[in-house]
């Protein structure tokens, strides 16, 4: 390590505790960097298209999950490396900003990363392959967009979006019902968009999930479903053209949040203060009643003598709903949230054609649904599936494919996927490790699907070239063409684009280290 | 009936461990590829997981969940069928409990495992049971067959991702030929009751109940009958709640009865009437201790004991008052889910109403369904609250304890079972075996299609799915034999566990599937090839329709993993 010398010759101390750290400089740094980063990359990579395998992660407390989420696998992955971190970050960042093509981003990511080294060892500085970097990304960006197609949806005619999502959910395991669970997702997506703003939100869809029966009985509900009962077993369990009081406050006597004392000295204190509090309770059943309520949710608890009352006055009630399910309930039904007895009015009551309590199984599980709401802007995606990993790997999935969708309402371009993309940007232009790393994505959709990697790029490659037609793809399906607009394969292009971007930069980040600085070992 | 957590033989522990250095001796690709990558970046990757975090890859790691998986199939396998044997499990917790069990839920709920694939069966084991009831034991037995199948193709250079579409291509092909062969005698009232029957003689007889097996159906089916006819109300309830077991040890499990009535097991208060005609019921849930003020915050606070005395006798006033209101319903019996003290207990004695206490929720529940009555918490206006009645209230004694029973019940559809048995070993798991026959026979209820027994729907499945490999072209026809393969390995266990020759049995049972319609099964009481439809063994399609896919969708779940990364476990401190 290079030391400082004063004019007494004592070293100078630059690090505390010098000799405990290990210190990686200059092109050894790099890399040291690059190879963490490759490490990750090809955990990811044999993830990656339709015929990707899976990964089991088994986190601290024993629970497992298997997923082929580009996402979740690294999240879950208790990564102790910092260049792993940030790789970890760069999916993640994909996941929020566009919710698909997680695992592609890192893919890319280390492709671009083996290029940068073979780079390195030719003694090109680092600064200068991340320059390069940077423009091709650029270019590569804007023929993107020149390859691109808009197409043409509407409301009646989701075909397009459809199959979009189909090419999402193909590479998860629930590949076999991907039809069914995507017109789910662009049915849910429809309904709650706003297609004048383009704009999607997805915090309307709700994603529930129940284990037992099958994945085709997954179905979308136009309307909500909370995972409670009624509060009192002999309350009815169906009620149809519901009008619902939305409520923030306990059926319980007041608790002023200013510290008090009540202080009881004499019998008749005693008494009046009992005859209040029962006429609280009467109050506030009352208060509902008078205002037409016939279904009371509750986000809180109700006291015993509370919930009889609601009984005896025919009052069927929901208790200890979660605040999120409560907002949905609201925008559902048209209600307002009502966070005192005293403000209950006609007017802010919500409105839902159906609302029932369904048993599942041989256990006591049941749900309340909520459906045929005044507002159908809030729908839920209700998934069945064998088991509690199928569950989540579903929900995974449909959360992609939803992002997709709403993806595509924000810009209907679209370019053809099964790394058709990657290719025709690589022959676009000439930077020749950029565009190699472009080409790692299709290698590795035909690793993984049992083809012959080079053979087949090349064959596609030339394709592409001789019939100037950027829509020839990696056939991982077997279905017998490489044109993709035949197989109906498409992504969309924001997130393509995004991931190009995503990737260079984190690429272009780890270049610039060339000091690595960590704690050594104890 | 808790899960307590117990430990089994410690084989089961960690097989990935030892298998995985027996199987990989010889480096695997990725092994050396990974080398090849640290020597060419020239620097070794700096390690990329936390400290104990492990990451097992390829090969090593799909060996893992096989081996994993099938070491879990293969522990509850000897428990399958009508001979199958039975576990002792040995919780680790304080006393040791035992649990003498052949229900593969129960097995399974208490293993700690630490494979993972072996955890994915554990839970298609346990939404088996949630779902359907029965059938816990055979889900897994059937993915862990598919993954032995799968293990070997892989082993010839299949690739996963081809045997998981010829799997679900068998899986499909397996149900559309089950379905073919449903019956179906909903119209017909009294052959859906010999139906019932038979289904529940066929899943208690593989349980400790299968010497009474015909007593037991019967109170199955009895018990799951009336709930059917008063729960047409809301479509296809499967609400066992109303359904209560009472266990008392003593007696002989044939001194088992269904009671039409209501059983709970409390007893009566001091002084109280014994018994009661044409009873009033009001049931209860409320503070019958203290009546506590329940604004918020407030106090008592006296200057002198005189104060206290009157507050104290305010109090009192308070619940006289409260049980007078309770009398002037016009009640001959109280029922409360909190406790009842000494005082208004006397109250109540003196009044000569009946007051039972502290009865559980699920009790509360049940009563209030068996009477007709509803639950009351407040009680201001007796003219308009629902009060239960029953034609007679009487304490009776099932061996040594003293129970109180409702008799001529307004409403039908709940009743009592009381298990008697020798030890309560016997009766939990007389308790477990009699709810599977339960869940079973009222899915039935609602999904009126039944299938033969005893290995019949397999030879069925396994035909139809041979037929289909033949069809098919490609490599997915290995996955599809293999399928098939795996769905013989269920009678093949249910012949085996009987002490039947195996190979024999299955190849007589083939020969004669080969026919058209052929109803031959299993018959393991004289051994040999029998009609299951004479026999009158009989399942319920639905439980063979989750235990098909659920296994399937839990093997393809396992195979399509190709790398295992297991975090750092979270450290816990010591509590022994």
């Amino acid at each position: 390590m290079a030391l400082a010398f004063d004019e007494y010759g004592r070293p100078f101390i630059i690090l505390r505790e010098q000799e405990s750290k290990s210190r990686l400089r200059g092109l050894d740094a790099q890399k040291s960097n690059i190879a963490a980063g490759v490490a990750v990359s090809r955990i990811l990579r044999t993830s990656l298209g339709p015929k990707g395998m899976d990964k089991m992660l088994q986190s601290p407390d024993g629970d497992i999950t298997i997923t082929n989420d580009g996402a979740t696998i690294l999240e879950q992955m208790d990564v102790d490396n910092q260049i792993g971190k940030l790789m970890v970050e760069l999916s993640r960042s994909q996941d929020y900003e566009i919710g698909d093509g997680t695992t592609g981003v890192v893919v890319m990511a280390g492709a671009l990363l083996e290029q940068a080294e073979r780079l390195l060892e030719r003694g090109i500085h680092p600064i200068r392959v991340a320059e390069g970097f940077e423009i091709s990304s650029r270019i590569a960006v804007d023929h993107l967009e020149q390859i691109s197609h808009k197409f043409d949806f509407s409301a009646t005619n989701i075909e397009p979006l459809v199959q979009t999502c189909m090419t999402t959910l193909s590479s998860k395991i629930v590949n076999r019902c991907k039809r069914s669970l995507a017109e789910i997702a662009v049915k849910g997506v429809m309904a709650v968009a706003d297609l004048e703003r383009k704009d999607v939100n997805l915090d309307l869809i709700k994603v529930e999930g129940k284990v037992g029966g099958k994945l085709e009985d997954t179905e979308l509900i136009y309307g909500i479903i909370v995972d409670k009962d009624m509060s009192h077993p002999q309350m009815p369990k169906q009620i149809e053209d519901a009008k619902i009081a939305i409520l923030t406050c306990p059926f319980e006597p007041p608790k002023p949040k200013t510290k008090h004392k009540v202080d009881i000295d004499t019998v008749e204190k005693f008494q009046t203060l009992r005859e209040q509090e029962r006429k609280y309770f009467d109050d506030m059943v009352q208060r509902c009643k008078d205002v037409g309520a016939t279904l009371v949710i509750c986000q809180w608890g109700f006291d015993d003598e509370a919930n009889h009352l609601l009984m005896h006055r025919n009052l069927p009630a929901v208790r200890w709903v979660g605040g999120v399910e409560l907002e949905l309930i609201a925008i559902a039904t048209g209600g307002r949230i009502v966070p005192r007895f005293q403000e209950l009015t006609p007017e802010k009551l919500g409105k839902a054609g159906l609302v029932r309590e369904k048993a599942f199984g041989t256990t006591k599980d049941r749900m309340l649904y909520i459906e045929h709401c005044a507002n159908s802007r809030a729908v839920t995606v209700f998934i069945r599936g064998g088991n509690k990993m199928m569950i989540e790997e579903t929900k995974r999935s449909i959360h992609d494919a939803l992002c997709v969708a709403r993806n595509l309402i924000r810009n209907n371009s679209i370019v053809y996927g099964g790394g058709a993309a990657e290719i025709s940007c690589s022959i676009a232009y000439a930077i020749r490790a950029f565009a190699d790393a472009l080409d790692s994505v299709p290698m590795a959709l035909a690793e993984n699907s049992g083809l012959q990697p080079i053979e087949t790029l090349s064959a596609v490659k030339a394709q592409q070239i001789k019939e100037k037609n950027p829509c020839c793809g990696i056939d991982c399906n077997d279905a017998g063409t490489n044109d993709m607009r035949e197989q109906n394969v498409f992504e969309t292009l924001i997130g393509k684009q995004q991931q190009i971007l995503l990737a260079t930069q984190v690429v272009k980040m780890i270049l610039k280290i060339d000091d690595v600085i960590s704690p050594s070992e104890y | 009936m808790k899960p307590t957590p117990t430990t089994c033989s410690p084989k089961i522990h960690q097989p990935q461990t030892t298998s995985t250095r027996t199987v990989s001796r010889g480096r695997t690709q990725s092994e050396i590829e990974e080398e090849w990558l640290a020597r060419s970046a020239g620097i070794q990757v700096e390690r990329l997981f936390k400290d104990e975090a492990t990451e097992e890859k390829g090969e090593r790691a799909r060996m893992a969940s096989f081996v994993g998986a099938m070491a879990i199939a293969d522990l509850v396998k000897t428990t399958l069928g009508p001979k199958g044997m039975d576990k002792i499990l040995q919780s680790t917790g304080r006393g040791h409990s035992v649990t003498v069990t052949n229900d593969g839920a129960t097995i399974l709920k208490s293993l700690h495992i630490d494979n993972p694939a072996a955890k994915v069966l554990i839970d298609i084991s346990k939404v088996q049971d949630d779902e359907v009831g029965d059938g816990t034991t055979s889900v897994v037995v059937l993915a862990g067959e598919l993954l032995r199948e799968a293990e070997k193709l892989v082993a010839t250079k299949i690739h996963p991702m081809t045997i998981i579409s010829g799997y679900r291509m068998a899986a499909d092909c397996a149900r559309s030929a089950l379905l073919e062969r449903v019956m179906d005698n909903k119209e017909d009232a009294e052959k859906f009751r010999s139906d019932l029957m038979k289904i529940a003689m066929t899943t208690l007889s593989s349980k400790i109940l299968s010497q009474d097996k015909e007593h037991f159906a019967t109170l199955a089916v009895d018990a799951v009958m009336r709930l059917k006819v008063s729960s047409s109300l809301y479509f296809g309830s499967t609400n066992l709640e109303s359904i209560q077991i009472i266990k008392k040890a003593g007696g002989s499990l044939k001194d088992s009865f269904l009671d039409e009535g209501f059983i709970l097991d409390k007893k009566i208060g001091l002084g109280q009437p014994k018994r009661i005609e044409n009873a009033n019921i009001l049931v209860a849930n409320t503070a019958m201790d203290t009546d506590k003020v329940k604004i918020y915050g407030a106090r008592v606070r006296v200057d002198s004991m005189a104060k206290v005395a009157q507050i104290e006798g305010a109090e009192k006033e308070k619940m006289r008052e409260k049980v007078q209101k309770i009398i002037g319903h016009g009640i001959n019996c109280f029922v409360n889910r909190q406790l009842i003290y000494n005082f208004p207990e006397e109250l109540f004695a003196d009044a000569g109403i009946l007051a039972i206490e502290h009865a559980d929720f699920d009790g509360i529940e049940r009563l209030a369904l068996v009477t007709g009555g509803e639950i009351a918490s407040t009680f201001d206006n007796p003219e308009s609250v629902k009060l239960g009645h029953c034609k007679l209230i009487e304490e009776i004694m099932i061996g040594e304890d003293k129970l109180i029973h409702f008799s001529g019940v307004e409403m039908g559809q709940a009743c009592t079972i009381v298990l008697r048995g020798a030890s309560f070993h016997v009766l939990d798991e007389a308790e477990r075996s009699l709810h599977d026959a339960l869940c079973v026979l009222s899915q039935t209820v609602n999904d009126s299609r039944v299938l033969l027994g005893g290995g019949w729907p397999e030879m069925v499945m396994a035909k139809a799915v041979d037929e289909l490999a033949r069809k098919t072209p490609g490599k997915k026809s290995h996955a599809i034999d293999a399928f098939s393969r795996a769905l013989l390995a269920i009678p093949t266990t249910i012949a085996d566990n009987a002490g039947l020759d195996s190979a024999e049995l299955i190849a007589q049972l083939r020969a004669e599937h080969h026919k058209e319609n052929s109803n031959a099964g299993i018959d393991v009481i004289t051994g040999s090839v029998g009609d299951m439809g004479e026999l009158g063994i009989s399942e319920a399609f639905k439980v063979k329709q989750a235990v098909l896919l659920s296994a399937t969708e839990a093997a393809e779940m396992i195979l399509r993993v190709d790398e295992i990364i297991t975090c750092a476990p979270r450290r816990r401190e010591d509590r022994m």
